[in-house]
């Protein structure tokens, strides 16, 4: 995975005026922010008033923290603290957004929080756990990603059919190519609109019109279940097979021609040569692709909220259109995040264990 | 065909009248031309611009005020806005942090280059509910709900980690020697990245700016719940459509044909960009 790496031998003397300087940079810093952290605490618990609004001047204490972390980087370390300072705003970043919210998130998991109440927030202990415990509609939408995941098997075969047809025929190939990016580019809600909303129509939606061509009397994408879970599939398909066929198109083109000359002299055809050749040699693109696709996959959503809104009866639900409306229709924050979180932990437990199976998997090939 | 086809549909849907809607007629052509028998009335319809004037863009509406057009154009700045200047954003963190992590290496406590890679594209798996509600309170405090900055921000963490996907593996493709050259001649570290990576890498570059642009584009979910009026992007102004008029299909499918027009424009034009960006993480 890694390269080459850059070995420089630097020669920095740092004064110790400039090491002072710069530490002082970063505690001055961040005295501000502590001070202005604590001013906003105080306001908030009523005992004073320093005239602040909202939180915002927190907000832009932090940010001068960050700044001045990183400027200081360079005061303080020289040369070492100017390659620092490549993944440092980055790392800031990232984790300004995310582990904070994430804790932040844990600690309204636990509590029971109408965001429309005037009371505000409340402590629950685990009553949402509780909540959760019983609630079928949860459950229910957790089941449903199952089958949704379970789909991407035969996403994955399509994809992999289609990249097989496209590496054999050249003519065309920049319309092909084009023709089969399209779909990826479009806004999902576009789509829900555009597919599942008129094609799919069942009085005159052209699709509705080839069903009954075909002999099916009342066609009806959105009645059933299975019908509905199958349609919210196959509308999700339809924007993310061209992916993982481009991700495997070029897996396909980076297999040496030597080897697919080499295995048909021996003679191995067709099947053959594809599962003992091709299938083997494409198993580490094939499992990216897989990998990224479940992951695109889990966070599934806005097709869901906007062709079927989760119905007929939950029956298209996924865990993330279910919290969407649980929180739309009730606002209840607390536990809506004590959903979320538990969700995050499934994924976790499942991508560490399904990351461990395709390393294992893998590694004889490579 | 399976791909093209809802394209086609809603770009003549929106050219035609509710009557054309429901008899399902495919094929525009103009009225004098069309000939008298009977399944060429089932097949063409007359071309109208109903739907495009719903939305205040026909060539006879374009010249008068319209609330509905000034609304969308308002959605589209929104959009443009904020999905250009996140994607910005997070190529230039992305690359920076790519490029650190292929060729120096780092220590921050217990985290080496191995564990910090992953930190970053361990983002990828969060799914985005778990910060929505999170960010949601936390918004609302800050006065940031419903502002564009506040999109700006959570967009450039969603795309982060892909643009760093894809740059580290450009950068690794780089050899090293060059930035050996140019720190021979007295170069700093950060000069040589600018004068003599950066043009290096910028097909990359482009290739992760314009996935990352596809990808907030589209975005419909934090957008529904942290904006409201001020920031909405054009995928909430097409959901919300669809509930709230009945179903007008012509102005609904002349509204997402717009919607949609400027990423086809992109993936025609630049087609060999993004292949390369999607292509970039998978042949190693």
């Amino acid at each position: 995975m890694s390269g080459e790496q850059l070995h420089i031998v630097t020669n920095d003397s740092i004064t110790e005026a400039r090491r002072r300087l710069g530490l002082g940079l970063i505690w001055g810093s961040a005295a501000v922010l502590a001070g202005t952290a604590a001013m906003q605490v105080i306001q908030a618990r009523g005992s004073a008033d320093f005239g602040f609004s909202n939180w915002r001047p927190t907000l832009y204490a932090y940010v001068f923290w960050a700044i001045c972390l990183c400027v200081a980087q360079v005061v303080v370390r020289g040369e070492q603290g100017k390659r620092t300072l490549f993944v440092l705003p980055a790392a800031l970043f990232v984790i300004s957004l995310t582990v904070f919210p994430l804790l932040f998130g844990l600690i309204i998991a636990f509590s029971s929080w109408n965001l429309s109440s005037p009371t505000g927030r409340e402590f629950n202990g685990f009553d949402n756990i509780r909540q959760m415990w019983g609630d079928p509609f949860y459950w229910n939408a957790l089941g449903n990603m199952i089958w949704y995941v379970l789909a991407i098997i035969a996403e994955y075969a399509i994809a992999f059919g289609l990249a097989l047809l496209l590496s054999g025929q050249i003519r065309a190939r920049k319309f092909f190519r084009v023709a089969f990016l399209l779909p990826l580019m479009l806004s999902p809600v576009a789509v829900s609109w555009m597919i599942g909303k008129s094609m799919l129509e069942a009085r005159f939606g052209p699709l509705s019109r080839l069903a009954r061509a075909i002999g099916i009397d009342n066609p009806s994408f959105f009645e059933s279940a299975w019908m509905a879970k199958t349609t919210i599939m196959v509308l999700d398909a339809w924007t993310f097979i061209p992916f993982m066929m481009i991700m495997l198109l070029a897996g396909l083109q980076a297999i040496p021609k030597e080897l697919q000359e080499a295995s048909r002299v021996d003679g191995a055809t067709g099947w053959k040569a594809f599962w003992e050749i091709t299938f083997p040699l494409m198993l580490p693109v094939s499992i990216t692709a897989v990998m990224i696709r479940i992951i695109f996959k889990l966070k599934l959503a806005d097709v869901v909220i906007n062709t079927t809104a989760g119905g007929p009866g939950g029956a298209t639900d996924t865990v993330t259109s279910f919290i969407f409306r649980e929180y739309r229709d009730r606002s209840n924050v607390g536990y809506g995040t004590m959903l979320a979180m538990v969700y995050l932990v499934l994924i976790v437990i499942f991508m560490t264990v399904l990351m461990k199976w395709a390393a294992k998997y893998a590694r004889p090939q490579t | 065909m399976i791909c093209l086809f809802p394209i086609y549909w809603t770009l003549t849907t929106s050219f035609k009248m509710a009557a054309d809607v429901m008899k399902g007629n495919m094929i525009p052509w103009p009225a004098q031309w069309t000939p008298s028998w009977d399944w060429a009335k089932n097949v063409f319809f007359t071309p109208k611009w109903k739907g495009w004037e719903a939305i205040g863009l026909s060539p006879q509406t374009l010249m008068q005020e319209s609330t509905v057009r000034a609304e969308f154009l308002k959605r589209f700045a929104n959009s443009a806005v904020i999905s250009l200047s996140s994607s910005a954003l997070a190529v230039g963190l992305g690359s920076l942090a790519a490029y650190g992590l292929s060729r120096f290496s780092y220590k921050f406590g217990f985290m080496k280059n191995d564990d910090i890679s992953f930190f970053f594209l361990s983002q990828l798996i969060l799914p985005p509910v778990v910060l929505a509600l999170p960010f949601l309170v936390l918004y609302k405090e800050l006065a940031l709900l419903d502002t564009r900055i506040g999109l700006i921000l959570l967009y450039t963490l969603t795309v982060l980690p892909i643009v760093i996907w894809i740059m580290k593996d450009q950068f690794t493709t780089i050899p090293t020697e060059l930035e050996e050259a140019a720190m021979v001649d007295g170069l700093g570290i950060w000069g040589a990245f600018f004068t003599i990576i950066l043009p290096i890498a910028a097909p990359g570059m482009v290739a992760a700016f314009i996935l990352s642009l596809v990808l907030t584009w589209n975005e419909y979910f934090f957008a529904a719940l942290l904006t409201s009026t001020h920031a909405n992007t054009l995928p909430v102004m097409v959901a919300s459509q669809t509930g709230s008029q009945g179903i007008s299909w012509w102005s609904m499918a002349a509204l997402s044909f717009a919607a949609i027009l400027p990423l086809i424009v992109i993936g025609v034009a630049l087609e060999r960009y993004i292949i390369k960006g999607m292509a970039a993480g998978a042949v190693k």
